[in-house]
């Protein structure tokens, strides 16, 4: 059984990403396709299990979801447009909306720079730490 | 929302009997609940419906006509329901200038196997047409017994 | 009046628990014309039709109404039990109080009501009826299938077999199919052409098959019985009489780059070509695309090599005009194309091959002769990965929706057979489901586990990266929750198989419908699998959904058989429900022929009687009922209001708008 507030909570994942997780048919094509695998403790096909058995507490501990970088090869490669790369990005949003606060501010990024650093990088790192 | 409970609204529906028709035998084969102020009458096609059907239908009292046929490009008979389709565009369009609301007018594509569709359908139509009331404008009192 | 007799049916539970049946026929005995008014627990039973009969005889019943189930379910029943009693079965009008009344109303005085009013509503409209007369329309003895492989093989030796004659369009040079492209079939392993050259013989051999290769189908007009189609043979250039198929010019043709269709370009052609070994006919085609004779003028050496002088530049396209009694359509498919799969590095690699062109590799008459070898660098690959569901079960736009139904089957085949030719190779088969149910399916696959040792992983292959010669697989292994990386001498991608792309013009054509996935829909699913909607249109393989070869014969069997049955009959009964027009209200304007779909009306100058003895000509329309299909478009198009449709006619149908509006 899952409590009443977990429940409620993965209707508010459900309703901030825009995924139905009941869409998956288990393919696992997002975690062959996943680049951050060995860095995440949940791969994307679990997160979507997870998020369709209510089981959120564990995602929102979970070290996953600021690993995943969030590049969306899982959203663009799945066959069914389950979308995981939504899913986690909704539950760290939902992390960010508990804590309340940013922990990334636009006037801090020129200071993190380098050379080296690709595009990609900064926008991910924004997606995820800013809200 | 205020809803008269009381008045139930005539609703006639005219079915294709190829896909319309089946559709909404088949809503009854899987036991999916539609009003039963809908009746339905039994065409061959929807381009068979003579828009002089549904001023009749007026005329006598019904509150609301609705006509499905099969899916632009599915009709049975090839192009019926593209006439259909202009047809009651013309029409709906002379009857809303009358005073008819064009939410008492309706044209619905149903297929043969979309059962819940047609009751879906028939559902919100006796809905919408419950919530604008008792049809009085082209009534033909004389037509009372 | 017309006297009528009203019979209300309980249908057992199915009416009776939620109409109160007794009350039905006690309100409708009341209605004006009704002298007899009774109610029976099953209508349809030999005792309850029998009470038809003889409520008929004994009240001298002109009309009879029937509240029951749908009339597409017993319209046609009771329409045998009134013309048992002698009377014109058109006199029957059926109120629908099961499907439209009892089975979606649970109150069980609203169920009544309704009834009630629906019952009316056929009583008024049978007193409007009038007897019919069915006519009868000619069956032209003669069959054509459109599509030449396993299926339209198939239907046309069975159609052969019963006497009739059958044409066989093909739009390829050679009958056969994607069968002739198998190497294998599953699950007995045995070799595909050597099934399937003995029957393409057998058809080219048939004094009642002709085979229409090379053509397509132009239009079709007409129905059932007799439909007119006019068929293009295209141009091959070559005399199909006179060729031998000694397949000289095939080799002397200087133009020697061309991709090899057959093969699916892992190998070249001529621009003069005989597509394989065993084609029927055997007669080579010239393409015209490549073809430097018909695009500059410039070259002629395969005339000049042609021993049997067949070869000719000049030839046209011919258009053949053929009357037919019934059409089979087996247009089959074709894998999906992959462009949309950069991930599976399809078009960048040539190691990455689909699973048919796979089936070329391993086959004897291939590209590499029947040894398996990378189609980059000519080597044998030791490592090998299958890919299952590609573009199966997909609800991206580039996917399909269905599952594929074959590739579990094939793929384990392929699985086996390398294994088993090179057991030096490793071969992974990436799945999400293992389906296959059939007939020694599941015993072949468990075979390909656990006696030829193919490691079958539940997970799906993310991407395939082409480097340094290897394909770098990077995949999921769902069981154990890791991911996979293999260097990979080949990829197989189980591609998903669609319907031909000449179906949906075809269907237009026919008017036969199609789904979303334009693969034919059958008249009904369960109950008439091999039958299109549309009278005298038949369905035969793939073309109706996906299907391996031993279902694919079999619909093909039963396809036949239902031709055979429609073709034995001399004359077929048409629907007396057709439009008429009213020769004295018709001004023969047109507007009826405009929007007739089956050119049924014609008009006709007709003399009438004018004021003072003098005569009149009139144009009028004239509706041919044998071609009608009584749609009743002419009905609303008709500004005077002459054309009615028989069986629906406007002051029927409005009578049941008052007896349902009052």
């Amino acid at each position: 059984m899952i409590a009443n507030q977990e429940r409620q909570l993965a209707a508010e994942i459900r309703r901030i990403s825009g995924v139905n997780p009941k869409l998956c048919m288990k393919c696992g094509k997002c975690t062959a396709t996943c680049p951050a695998f060995d860095e995440m403790d949940y791969h994307p096909h679990q997160f979507v299990d997870m998020v369709d058995k209510g089981q959120i507490e564990k995602l929102m501990q979970s070290r996953g979801i600021w690993t995943c970088l969030s590049c969306f090869a899982c959203l663009e490669r799945c066959p069914r447009m389950v979308e995981p790369a939504r899913l986690i990005e909704a539950v760290r949003v939902a992390v960010i909306r508990q804590q309340g606060q940013n922990h990334l501010k636009p006037q801090d990024i020129p200071g993190l720079l380098d050379d080296e650093l690709p595009q990609q990088a900064i926008t991910s790192a924004f997606r995820k730490y800013a809200k | 929302m205020q809803v008269n409970s009381e008045f139930k609204p005539t609703i006639v529906a005219f079915c294709c009997n190829w896909c319309s028709y089946a559709g909404a035998d088949l809503s009854g084969t899987n036991r999916l609940t539609y009003p039963a102020n809908v009746k339905i009458i039994r065409v061959p096609c929807s381009c068979r419906v003579n828009p002089m059907f549904i001023l009749r239908a007026f005329q006598r009292g019904a509150d609301g006509v609705i006509l499905c046929g099969c899916h632009p490009g599915d009709c049975h008979y090839t192009t019926g329901n593209y006439f259909t389709r202009r047809r009651m565009t013309l029409l709906f369009s002379m009857l809303d200038y009358l005073g008819i609301e064009k939410e008492r007018t309706r044209v619905e594509w149903v297929s043969a196997a979309e059962g819940a569709k047609f009751a879906a359908t028939m559902n919100e139509f006796v809905e919408t047409v419950t919530r604008l009331g008792e049809n009085k404008r082209l009534e033909d009192l004389r037509c009372k017994n | 009046m017309l006297k009528i007799g009203v019979f209300v049916c309980w249908c057992g539970t199915n009416i009776a628990a939620t109409v109160d049946v007794e009350a039905v026929a006690e309100a409708l005995s009341h209605e004006p014309g009704v002298v007899f008014s009774t109610n029976y627990q099953y209508m349809c039973s030999q005792a309850g039709q029998d009470m038809i009969v003889e409520a008929i005889h004994k009240y001298d019943l002109g009309g009879v109404v029937i509240c029951s189930c749908s009339p597409r379910m017993h319209e046609a029943t009771f329409r045998k039990t009134v013309q048992r009693a002698g009377l014109n079965p058109y006199m029957l009008e059926i109120a629908n109080i099961r499907e439209q009344c009892s089975w979606i109303h649970k109150d069980k005085a609203e169920g009544t009501e309704k009834a009630i009013i629906l019952g009316k509503a056929a009583i008024a409209k049978v007193h409007l009826n009038a007897p019919l007369h069915a006519g009868t329309s000619p069956v032209t003895k003669r069959a054509l299938v459109i599509g030449g492989g396993i299926a339209g093989i198939q239907t046309a030796l069975d159609i052969a077999d019963a006497g009739f004659p059958v044409d066989i369009v093909e739009k390829k040079p050679t009958i056969g199919g994607k069968m002739t492209q198998i190497d294998k079939t599953f699950p007995t392993l045995d070799c595909a052409a050597c099934i399937l050259t003995p029957k393409m013989v057998e058809a080219a051999q048939n004094e009642n098959i002709r085979i229409f290769s090379y053509s397509e189908v132009e239009a079709v007009k007409g129905f059932v019985g007799s439909f007119h189609v006019t068929i293009r043979r295209k141009a091959r250039y070559v005399k199909e009489d006179v060729c031998t198929g000694c397949g000289l010019c095939t080799e002397k043709c200087p133009q020697k780059k061309i991709p090899n269709e057959f093969n699916l370009g892992l190998d070249n052609r001529r621009a003069i070509y005989i597509p394989f070994a065993q084609a029927v006919p055997k007669v080579a085609t010239i393409d015209a695309e490549h073809c430097m004779m018909l695009k500059s003028g410039k070259c002629g050496v395969c005339a000049k090599v042609c021993t049997a002088g067949a070869i000719d530049y000049k030839q046209k396209d011919q258009l053949i005009e053929e009357e037919y009694g019934a059409i089979v359509v087996a247009t089959g498919f074709n894998p999906i194309k992959l462009d949309h799969y950069d991930e599976f590095a399809y078009s960048q690699s040539p190691d990455v091959v689909t699973s048919l062109e796979f089936e070329r590799l391993m086959n004897a008459a291939g590209p590499t002769g029947g040894t398996l070898l990378r189609p980059s660098d000519g080597t044998h690959p030791h490592t090998l990965v299958f890919v299952q569901c590609v573009g199966s079960r997909e609800t991206r736009d580039c996917g399909k929706p269905y599952c594929s139904k074959i590739c579990c089957m094939y793929t384990a085949k392929h699985a086996m057979l390398c294994r088993e030719k090179y057991p030096d190779t490793e071969v992974y088969v990436f799945y999400i489901d293992v389906r296959t149910p059939g007939k020694n399916f599941d015993e072949f696959y468990r075979r390909a586990v656990e006696e030829y040792g193919v490691h079958y992983i539940k997970g799906m292959v993310g991407k395939v990266v082409p480097e340094n010669g290897k394909l770098k697989v990077q995949a999921s292994d769902l069981l154990t929750n890791e991911q996979l990386h293999i260097d990979a001498d080949m990829v197989v991608l189980a591609a998903a198989i669609e319907p031909d792309e000449s179906a949906r013009p075809l269907a237009t054509m026919l008017t036969a419908s199609m789904d979303t996935n334009d693969f034919f829909t059958e008249a009904h699913p369960k109950l008439r699998p091999v039958e299109s909607p549309t009278a005298g249109i038949f369905l035969s393989g793939t073309c109706q959904g996906p299907k391996d070869i031993p279902e694919t014969v079999a619909q093909a069997g039963a396809a036949a058989s239902k031709v055979i049955g429609l073709l034995v009959k001399d004359q077929l009964t048409c629907n007396p429900c057709v439009a008429e027009a009213d020769e004295l209200m018709c001004n023969g304007c047109s507007s009826c022929e405009k929007v007739c779909p089956y050119g049924a009306i014609t008009y006709v100058d007709k003399e009438f009687r004018g004021p003072n003895r003098t005569t009149l000509l009139r144009r009028i329309a004239q509706v041919n009922p044998a071609v009608c299909q009584g749609c009743g478009a002419c009905t609303v198009a008709c500004p005077s209001g002459a054309m009615d449709l028989k069986g629906f006619s406007t002051s029927q149908i409005m009578a049941e708008v008052d007896a349902i509006c009052k």
